[in-house]
């Protein structure tokens, strides 16, 4: 469950963040929408632990993370970019959280294998980022993140840059994923068709404020 | 009647599109010569450098820079020259690393004086870079740092001297460097288990070796042709503290021209091989 108790962020004298406080309960697809700039992705990073909140408290399962490294969070985070990491092959790319927690070989092995086979990415095992498609990277993005088995996933915009034929491939293997890792999703997106086919909770961001929206 | 009207006033259209295109011509021509006038001052600028350098290879023989640089004075100061610049090199790049990554990747109060603070080296007078490194190694806290390291006219002088300009240019890359590779990687990282330690080292570093290497040849090259304080802070002691420049200042001082020609033209050379080397990088000196 996230819980955000009135987080305020500022920059300078403008407020993107007013009081934002909502609570998303476990295993939910919530969505938020916004206009641009309105602090979507902001949000995101408090959520996250790569910004501070000027106040407010940010909890996870009642727990206050609000003072933890992003690394202690349990939190997968795909940005828009998706930010794959240049030079290291699809399989380090997905190893990677595994192995810094040092875990065996064998079961780092099994665990790429698995999130592999489960993303259709198996044949792209070998190549580098800058050899893939978007809709791969996005793929090899997502597992990536699912390795550090989070308990809460953080998408911003993840499809934006698929055309409309892979977007609705990308909606289905997000709500099959999101049911297989008993996931807590909070997505970003610009799209009101995206949203209707994967939120059970509808956010939108208003001035700084977060409020429920009515499913479209 | 309404037809030689519509006839008019075509031939007033094509005269129009006429005058346009005439006008679009002089503008064309006009600009052409603009660029052409530019073209013309580069190709000066560059005529005169290969002029500088032509006057200069042809001042003597193949033979005789062979049997210059064959000398056992200048293969020393060649060797010494190479090492020396590849550990002031070295060192300024264990240096730029940390320090291109904080300027690149930090805001904080007074950041702004920092940056300029770290170009200090760099508007020097080189003399004066020298001076203060031999003065400081005869105040208390240098004197304690050379009973452990001697510097002062010694070949870690030399290493020191170099090491303190070439290191302003090494973080000026390194910085530059950071600033162009998108830091959501090493964001995500940090989500992923990294600490920002980490971080650096398995994402920033990678995707940052091209620059690693350019700033490498810039700092080693910077080293190269460094004299004011090699001289005024380790010397000119031949067989002991000669580096390349001190060679053809040592050189001219005797009059002996065709020496100093010779190890000239084997700098330009080093530093032709540096520039390749560095654009092959993908970055720029």
């Amino acid at each position: 469950m996230i819980q955000l108790e009135n987080i305020t962020w500022k920059t300078g004298d403008r407020v993107i963040l007013a009081d934002a406080t909502i609570e998303i309960p476990a295993n939910t697809y919530a969505v938020l929408m916004g206009s641009t700039g309105c602090g979507k992705t902001t949000l995101l990073e408090i959520l996250c632990g790569l910004r501070s909140p000027t106040t407010g408290r940010v909890r996870l399962d009642g727990v206050d993370v609000t003072d933890l490294e992003p690394r202690d969070r349990g939190i997968g985070y795909v940005p828009q970019d998706l930010a794959l990491f240049p030079g290291l092959k699809v399989r380090d790319q997905i190893a990677f959280a595994p192995k810094l927690r040092g875990l065996p070989p064998a079961e780092i092995e099994a665990r790429v294998g698995r999130l592999a086979e489960q993303f259709g990415i198996t044949p792209l095992l070998n190549r580098l980022p800058d050899m893939l498609s978007g809709g791969e990277k996005q793929r090899v993005a997502l597992a990536r993140a699912l390795a550090a088995q989070p308990k809460l996933l953080l998408l911003d915009e993840p499809l934006s840059a698929l055309d409309e034929g892979m977007r609705a491939e990308a909606v289905a293997l997000l709500q099959r994923v999101q049911k297989e890792h008993a996931l807590t999703v909070l997505h970003v997106t610009h799209s009101s068709s995206e949203a209707a086919a994967l939120g059970h909770l509808h956010l939108r961001m208003n001035g700084g404020r977060l409020e429920f929206a009515p499913a479209a | 009647m309404l037809r030689e009207k519509e006839s008019l006033l075509k031939l007033c259209g094509g005269m129009g599109a006429f005058r346009l295109a005439a006008f679009h011509r002089m503008r064309l021509n006009r600009s052409n010569l603009c660029w052409l006038a530019l073209a013309l001052i580069t190709a000066g600028y560059l005529l005169f450098w290969a002029l500088l350098l032509g006057a200069t290879a042809t001042y003597s023989t193949p033979e005789s820079w062979l049997q210059v640089l064959m000398s056992p004075e200048i293969r020393h100061a060649t060797w010494l020259s190479l090492v020396t610049c590849s550990f002031a090199a070295g060192f300024a790049l264990l240096l730029a690393v940390p320090v291109g990554y904080l300027m690149s990747r930090r805001e904080f109060r007074g950041k702004s004086w920092l940056d300029a603070a770290l170009d200090i080296p760099i508007i020097l007078p080189p003399l004066v870079v020298g001076l203060c490194l031999l003065i400081f190694f005869q105040t208390k806290i240098g004197k304690v740092i050379e009973m452990g390291i001697p510097f002062t006219y010694q070949v870690s002088g030399v290493v020191l001297a170099q090491f303190v300009v070439a290191a302003a240019f090494a973080i000026r890359t390194m910085r530059g460097t950071f600033q162009h590779l998108s830091a959501r990687p090493e964001e995500v990282a940090l989500t992923l288990g990294c600490t920002r330690f980490q971080a650096l080292w398995h994402v920033a570093l990678p995707a940052a070796r091209r620059g690693m290497v350019a700033a490498f040849c810039i700092a080693w090259a910077r080293s190269l042709g460094e004299f004011g304080p090699i001289l005024v802070f380790a010397g000119a002691t031949r067989m002991r503290t000669e580096v390349l420049p001190t060679t053809v200042w040592l050189e001219l001082s005797v009059g002996n021209l065709e020496a100093a020609v010779a190890v000239s033209l084997f700098m330009v050379l080093l530093a032709v091989v540096v520039l390749v080397v560095v654009r092959a990088t993908g970055e720029k000196v």
